[in-house]
């Protein structure tokens, strides 16, 4: 069973504790909302770099060095 | 002189772990609130989520996190930052601290994080948060929870009480 570690800052005594149901099941939506936010930043970073060779293929169609490439993005 | 910066408590995980860490009766006598954390994670993905006098409403925060090649920004309400993971090598601890500006104040309460997770390797990460809890009341109790696992033994966090003069 998960626990909660509290100290009374007042009496400076610690006590632990199970969670209630209720910090249970917060903490599996804690967890599920930090896989949807992950899932969202990796998505959006693969877009990023999907568009970044895109970018990079057309200007080398145009006829520009991997040189003048990297000038122009870096 | 005047001691403006002051230990209230620290708490250090035992042996059998904690899933969260809780301040409770904090004083109402300082300016501002500062709690450092040194936490490792029995699990490989367990970050660190803030609630506030017992309630996880109305939160909201916008984070950066770096992990040695990327930057990425984000949304999380309570968040706070990363612990270091299992997977990362044994016996590291990562660093963590959390301000909290004008906590007994009648006005909504902001919050700054920033947390570096420890590993003897190329990546680990760097988060920075800025945060909010839209609620005037004033901070009592202050709870430190990983979304999974729990925080290993010998994980601590110490709560400062900051004043202005």
């Amino acid at each position: 069973m998960a626990t909660k570690l509290v100290v009374d800052c007042s009496t400076g005594i610690t006590t632990e504790v199970e969670l209630t149901d209720e910090e249970v099941a917060q903490r599996e939506a804690d967890a599920a909302a930090w896989a949807v936010e992950l899932a969202e930043r990796e998505a959006q970073a693969t877009a990023k770099a999907e568009a970044k060779a895109s970018a990079e293929g057309k200007l080398a169609a145009l006829g520009l060095t991997a040189d003048e490439i990297a000038a122009l993005i870096s | 002189m005047a001691v403006t910066y002051q230990l209230i408590e620290t708490i250090t995980v035992g042996s059998g772990g904690a899933a969260s860490i809780a301040f409770a009766s904090i004083p109402q006598t300082y300016t501002d609130i500062k709690v450092v954390m040194s936490l490792r994670a029995s699990d490989t993905a367990t970050q660190i989520l803030l609630s506030l006098n017992g309630s996880t409403s109305n939160f909201s925060a916008r984070f950066l996190i770096g992990d040695g090649s990327t930057v990425q920004t984000g949304t999380l309400a309570r968040y706070v930052g990363a612990s270091t993971p299992s997977s990362f090598t044994a016996s590291t601890f990562g660093n963590a601290e959390l301000y909290i500006p004008n906590y007994a104040g009648s006005a909504n309460k902001s919050y700054s994080a920033d947390a570096a997770v420890e590993t003897n390797a190329t990546g680990a990460y760097l988060t920075f948060v800025a945060g909010l809890w839209s609620d005037t009341s004033a901070i009592t109790s202050l709870t430190l929870t990983g979304n999974t696992g729990n925080f290993v033994q010998y994980s601590s966090a110490s709560l400062y009480g900051i004043k202005n003069s």
